[in-house]
């Protein structure tokens, strides 16, 4: 007979949403404050991992039916697209490039295409911690 | 194109990555792994010619000055290297398509085979140490996957040693380069080569050099640190090993040489002597090892083991000669390992068995297979058209320049020893009674065979055309006789 975790799972609903929006925010902070894509990438393999507590494989693979494997694959094509991404303009190979920009709801923004390595960086390492924790899981 | 060097380092990425999207489809992978080969194959004989034209090629990453950012340097020797490497895994691929078994290619082979060249290309270009452990690790990691995969049991047993000696060897890489970034401040090459030079190599330097010669003989298989080569290597299949036989161990020579010409040149009496009795007794290990076993893979194993012994044995007499020879040597090797390795798998594939004692007659029935290995170990050996006649003899006329008359009788007494050991399988395996052979399809055999005849052809014209790559291996020793060539290039004001 299976336990009755409600609370867990109960627990688990609202706690998911904190740790993964603490993730976000540690991940868009790593520019001026210590954050990046790799904690940020951690933080959101932990909510998921919470997950994976608190109900079973199954069911969070139907919650959320990515391929990890793809997923390091495109943080990897993003990370190198945009260190690539400086051939074109003729500069050495991870130049980057940012301005300040008026977006409409965030007001005065400086953008910088090191967020879009970051980005690869945070779904490598969300894609990668994924598949070794499902594949050791996992039955197959 | 400011960032031509980076394209064979690039490419196999790209496509590595690409790979991954298409686990299932292996007609696909394999076109892809080829293309994406043939694209790196382009740019890097582009580089090699650009580099012989306009001298060394230099890039710091993200537009920063030069001690600052990540520096990659391509001279002639690095670009040599590239070029090399590239043509090789090209072939392995191609072998592999018959050789491997689709159960393989299922699970991510040829994106592990291209993660590994992204790794061995960055060793060979960069110009920044702690950015060389970064690609040593991507190679190394790669190469756990490719050991591993399979998951047989010898696989997971070697496998597990392998792991553990690369990362005890890390951990000491990381702990050298620790030590010295604390002395001289500064992980660009160029830059610690110019602030040894000031400071003069006090000990703690000649300390580092011995460091680095550790760590880098674990990777490169050096007397005696050579003890998990033979198991390692014999666990994966055929073309696994020609790919770790022809370019692992010698991205550790790669390192050595580099360092111990760049950075560690002020006591050469004690760092290049040390480096020289290692070699020789490399040598004299890998020529016991390489007449004491009656298996086809032990005894090309060991030849790897003797080859690095002669690379380093040339490198340390820090001559023109010597370091040219060593140049000459270092490429001949990587092709005549990948040629050798190829043309033992078939005769395992025909035979079914990698015991010498166990075969025999194959000339009557396999008899192009029969003369290209012929070719292949005379070459191995040094026979003079062939491409190991002139890397040998420059070696030995540098070593006797610098009076180490006992060394060169060695390498050479060891090029008997070479011959020996690869004369025996032809011996016990093209000549005599035909033993029953289990049945194999010809089709196979055949298309495994396209590759091998191109790799044996040519390293024919590598030793035919020496002529032809003088002015190329010239320039390469050239930069690693003279550390100002590569340090002006790296810090032009």
């Amino acid at each position: 007979m299976r336990t009755n975790d409600v609370i867990l799972q109960t627990t688990t609903k609202v706690v998911f949403f904190i740790i993964f929006l603490f993730a976000i925010h540690i991940f868009f902070a790593g520019h001026y404050t210590p954050g990046g894509g790799f904690v940020g990438g951690l933080l959101t393999t932990g909510a998921l991992v919470l997950l994976l507590l608190a109900f079973d494989l199954k069911t969070v693979q139907r919650a959320l039916p990515f391929n990890f494997v793809i997923v390091i694959g495109i943080g990897l094509l993003l990370a190198l697209g945009t260190a690539a991404g400086s051939i074109f303009f003729n500069v050495p190979f991870f130049t980057h490039a940012f301005d300040d920009f008026t977006l409409p709801l965030f007001g005065e923004t400086s953008l910088h295409t090191a967020m879009l390595f970051d980005a690869g960086v945070y779904l490598v390492v969300v894609g990668s911690a994924m598949t070794i924790i499902q594949s050791i899981g996992g039955d197959a | 194109m400011i960032n031509l060097l980076l394209f064979p380092i690039i490419i196999p990425f790209l496509f590595a990555i690409v790979l991954l999207f298409f686990k299932e489809r292996i007609v696909l992978q394999r076109v892809l792994a080829v293309v994406g080969l043939l694209a790196a194959l382009a740019a890097s004989l582009y580089l090699a010619h650009t580099v012989k034209q306009d001298g060394v090629q230099t890039i710091t990453l993200g537009s920063w000055p030069a001690p600052f950012g990540i520096t990659m340097v391509s001279d002639m020797f690095s670009a040599l290297l590239v070029t090399t490497t590239i043509i090789l895994t090209l072939l392995v691929v191609i072998y592999s398509f018959t050789s491997i078994g689709e159960a393989r290619e299922h699970y991510f082979y040829y994106s592990a085979i291209l993660f590994m060249i992204t790794g061995v290309n960055g060793a060979f270009t960069t110009g920044d140490i702690f950015n060389m452990f970064v690609f040593f690790e991507v190679l190394l990691i790669a190469s756990y996957v490719l050991i591993v995969l399979g998951g047989e049991k010898r696989q997971l047993r070697e496998s597990i040693k392998y792991i553990l000696i690369n990362v005890v060897s890390s951990a000491l890489f990381v702990i050298t380069v620790a030590y010295l970034y604390s002395v001289v401040g500064t992980l660009n090459m160029a830059d610690i080569s110019v602030k040894i030079a000031e400071i003069g190599q006090p000990g703690i330097i000649t300390v580092i050099a011995v460091l680095m010669l550790i760590v880098f003989g674990i990777k490169g298989s050096i007397f005696p640190l050579y003890f998990w080569l033979p198991g390692s290597y014999a666990a994966p299949p055929i073309p696994v090993l020609a790919l770790f036989g022809a370019l692992l161990t010698k991205v550790g020579v790669y390192a050595i040489m580099r360092t111990y010409t760049l950075f560690f040149v002020h006591h050469t009496d004690f760092t290049h002597g040390l480096l020289m009795v290692l070699a020789i007794l490399t040598i004299i290990a890998g020529c016991i090892g390489a007449l004491a076993y009656f298996d086809l893979k032990q005894i090309v194993i060991y030849n790897i083991v003797i080859a690095v012994g002669v690379i380093l044995f040339g490198a340390a007499q820090m001559n023109e000669s010597g370091l040219s020879g060593a140049v000459f040597y270092l490429i001949h090797d990587m092709l005549i390992k990948g040629a050798l390795f190829f043309l033992i798998g078939i005769i395992i594939y025909v035979t079914g068995t990698s015991d010498l004692r166990k075969m025999g007659g194959l000339m009557k029935t396999h008899a192009p297979l029969g003369w290209f290995y012929l070719i292949a170990a005379f070459g191995l050996a040094g026979i003079p058209p062939l491409s190991g006649f002139i890397g040998k003899l420059l070696i030995v006329e540098g070593a006797f320049q610098a009076d180490h008359i006992w060394g060169s009788i060695i390498i050479l007494a060891s090029s008997l020893v070479v011959l020996l050991s690869v004369i025996r399988i032809f011996i016990y395996a093209f000549w005599g009674e035909p033993q029953s052979l289990p049945a194999t399809e010809r089709k196979p055999y055949r298309q495994m065979m396209v590759p091998t005849i191109v790799l044996v052809v040519l390293t024919v014209l590598y030793g035919v055309g020496t002529e032809w790559l003088v002015p190329y291996m010239t320039d390469a020793s050239n930069v690693l006789l003279q550390p100002s060539i590569y340090i002006d290039a790296v810090l032009k004001e």
